[in-house]
């Protein structure tokens, strides 16, 4: 008897084994993940005492007022501008010949591999004054003097929606491949231009797309800490930057606790409320 | 002719590749006309041409005399009902049948009631608020063919639209085609690899084989004198008699073969030399069946039944001939009381035997 029927066979033995396989990383996950998170949950209405007091700097600490609308301000545009650009890539994906969608995806996939040190490093190369992007516009006297391109939000955002983009494009790209293509020139032949085709049929079939890679960017956003770190240059504070700062030089924990929840309250409301559109999604699906 | 389409000299090419030589066809305004071949014969090339999806690489397309050639698909006003459908998934049955509209700038209570007309049609009102996914497959096929009607196209052009649906189904819906076209009297353009559908529905086949056209006749013409061996196989059966020009005269021949000599007709092939090879088609229902002797006029053979097959209404027999080839016979059922290894005689009229022109050797 093969393993494959051993396992399948629902005997005792099999079902234990099954159950054990399920348990350890549960174990695993509980120990060091949940626990933790419970702590820091604990930690935010305790330190350094009894109460709301940390949750009340939400309202009342400019500093932390301002981190957080840095933080929504640079996470919602990342998104959007992520979106659109990982729209246009998996539109062309979607459409162009077998061969070069390989490549091109490929090249997609290579952007996973490389580290997002080495990638802010990067950037800070090309983006700074004297940078490749700064002397080839100088060169060709299209500016006179370097812009600045880094050290503040615009390279903040470079960074981190060239890091972001392969997860807005895979899954657009998957959403994009199940839509039915026969369902554009159907709409040209009834008399749509391209671009009445595009807004009326092929733009909402991509919508559950667009959510879903949506949300996926949006929470990745939130909580980035190494590429605002090192390309915000210290000038542009996100939360997890300055969750970080108060954890480990002003050693205020039930601050950094507190807007440790907080950050993770607001992505779970985040996922559960457009969960909620995801229905669209289901509603698709032939 | 109002709203008459010319196609003069379309040719399709993929590089090398011809997809369609240069092709020349009229349809006439109110005309049903099915395209049919097998695939890559040129058929739903020369479709998408007319909806403007293939641009032609030579040729022009003229409709009631304009040429629409150069016309992006939206402007052609022509309706495209797609194999699968392509029913928009996101609409409901009403938004799908009046997204035409809505492309037209038709809106409101305007539309509604052209939307409102062609549901009654199609019989779909009670499934206007549905959405594509919670239909049969019959169903869908109506709205789609709803949604090619609705905006009264000067053209609706068919990409075999029957070809997800069940033998019966199909058989409903040829009658529920026929009857359409007769009430709206738009000229019908459909694509096809049945033959049955083709006989059927059509006013006119065109038969299409690796790109070229064959022959372009109402089916009753199509059927009895077809102009190559190809079409008679493909459409219906057929025997082929294969042999050598003996004599010709009055438009009919003598064809002198191994196992038989018979009177044929020569139909579509004007020259014909003495002693040059040819192919003759003998549908099956024309050969008659018998245990006496043969008639005078020599259209017959003998042979020994080989296979009997009981079709209900029609048997079907074939003979086995002296020189080892096969003779088909189809014969009304209890007409002849036979068993397999008896002798029998086949007798034909003269005119039942038809000239083809042979097939061209496939590949190369």
């Amino acid at each position: 008897m093969s393993a494959a029927a051993v396992a399948s066979s629902g005997t005792p033995r099999g079902e234990r084994l099954y159950w054990a396989l399920l348990v350890l990383p549960c174990v695993f996950l509980g120990l060091f993940y949940v626990v933790p998170v419970i702590n820091v949950l604990v930690m935010s209405v305790t330190v350094p005492r009894l109460g709301l007091s940390n949750y009340a700097d939400l309202v009342a600490n400019p500093a932390v007022r301002r981190v957080l609308w840095t933080t929504v301000r640079i996470g919602v545009l990342t998104t959007a501008i992520t979106l659109l650009l990982g729209y246009i890539v998996a539109y062309a994906l979607v459409h162009t010949s077998a061969r070069q969608r390989q490549t091109l995806l490929a090249i997609v996939v290579a952007s996973f591999w490389i580290s997002v040190l080495i990638r802010a490093f990067a950037w800070v190369a090309i983006l700074q004054s004297a940078g490749l992007v700064n002397s080839a516009l100088m060169g060709l006297g299209l500016i006179d003097s370097p812009l600045q391109l880094v050290r503040n939000e615009v390279g903040v955002m470079i960074g981190m929606v060239h890091y972001m983009l392969p997860y807005a494009i895979l899954p657009l790209y998957a959403n994009m491949s199940g839509i039915d293509r026969s369902l554009v020139p159907a709409a040209r032949a009834l008399g749509a231009t391209p671009a009445q085709a595009f807004r009326w049929v092929f733009l909402p079939m991509s919508l559950p797309g667009l959510i879903g890679a949506g949300i996926i960017v949006l929470i990745f956003s939130l909580g980035f800490y190494i590429t605002p770190a090192i390309l915000g240059g210290g000038k542009t504070i996100m939360v997890a930057e300055y969750i970080s700062v108060q954890i480990s030089e002003t050693l205020r924990w039930g601050l950094a606790a507190m807007l440790a929840t907080t950050l993770l309250a607001s992505v779970l409301l985040l996922v559960f409320w457009l969960s909620r559109f995801m229905d669209v999604e289901a509603a698709l699906r032939k | 002719m109002k709203d008459s389409l010319i196609l003069a000299g379309i040719e399709k090419r993929y590089g090398d590749a011809v997809a369609l030589q240069a092709t020349d066809l009229e349809i006439k305004a109110g005309e049903f006309v099915t395209l049919l071949g097998p695939s890559g014969s040129g058929k739903t090339t020369i479709l998408m041409s007319i909806a403007g999806f293939v641009p032609p690489s030579a040729g022009r397309i003229l409709l009631d005399g304009q040429d629409v050639t150069g016309l992006p698909p939206e402007r052609r006003n022509f309706g495209v009902v797609f194999q699968g459908y392509a029913l928009f998934p996101h609409l409901t049955v009403n938004d799908n049948v009046g997204f035409p509209l809505r492309a037209r700038g038709i809106r409101g209570a305007d539309a509604q009631r052209k939307i409102d007309a062609v549901l009654d049609m199609a019989q779909l009102r009670a499934f206007a608020r549905r959405l594509p996914r919670q239909l049969s497959g019959g169903q869908q096929q109506r709205v789609a063919l709803a949604r090619a009607l609705v905006f009264e196209p000067e053209l609706l052009l068919l990409d075999e639209p029957l070809s997800a649906l069940d033998r019966a189904l199909r058989k409903d819906f040829q009658a529920e085609f026929k009857a359409i076209h007769r009430q709206v009297g738009t000229t019908f353009i459909y694509v096809t690899h049945d033959q049955e559908e083709a006989l059927t529905m059509s006013d006119r086949i065109v038969i299409l084989d690796r790109g070229r056209i064959l022959q372009s006749a109402p089916p009753s013409e199509l059927y009895e004198r077809p102009a190559t061996e190809f079409v008679a196989r493909f459409l219906g059966k057929s025997n082929f008699l294969r042999g050598r020009i003996t004599r010709v005269a009055d438009g009919m021949a003598d064809l002198q073969c191994p196992a038989l000599t018979s009177r044929v007709s020569v139909g579509r092939q004007d020259a014909l030399a003495i002693g040059a090879n040819a192919v003759a088609a003998l549908r099956p229902e024309k050969v008659k069946l018998q245990r006496s002797e043969a008639p005078a006029d020599g259209c017959s053979a003998t042979g020994q039944v080989a296979d009997i097959t009981y079709l209900g209404s029609v048997i079907d027999v074939t003979l086995a001939l002296a020189d080892g080839t096969t003779l088909a016979a189809t014969i009304p059922a209890g007409a002849l009381a036979l068993s397999e290894g008896e002798t029998l005689v086949a007798s034909w009229a003269p005119d039942a035997a038809i000239l083809v022109e042979p097939d061209v050797e496939r590949g190369a």
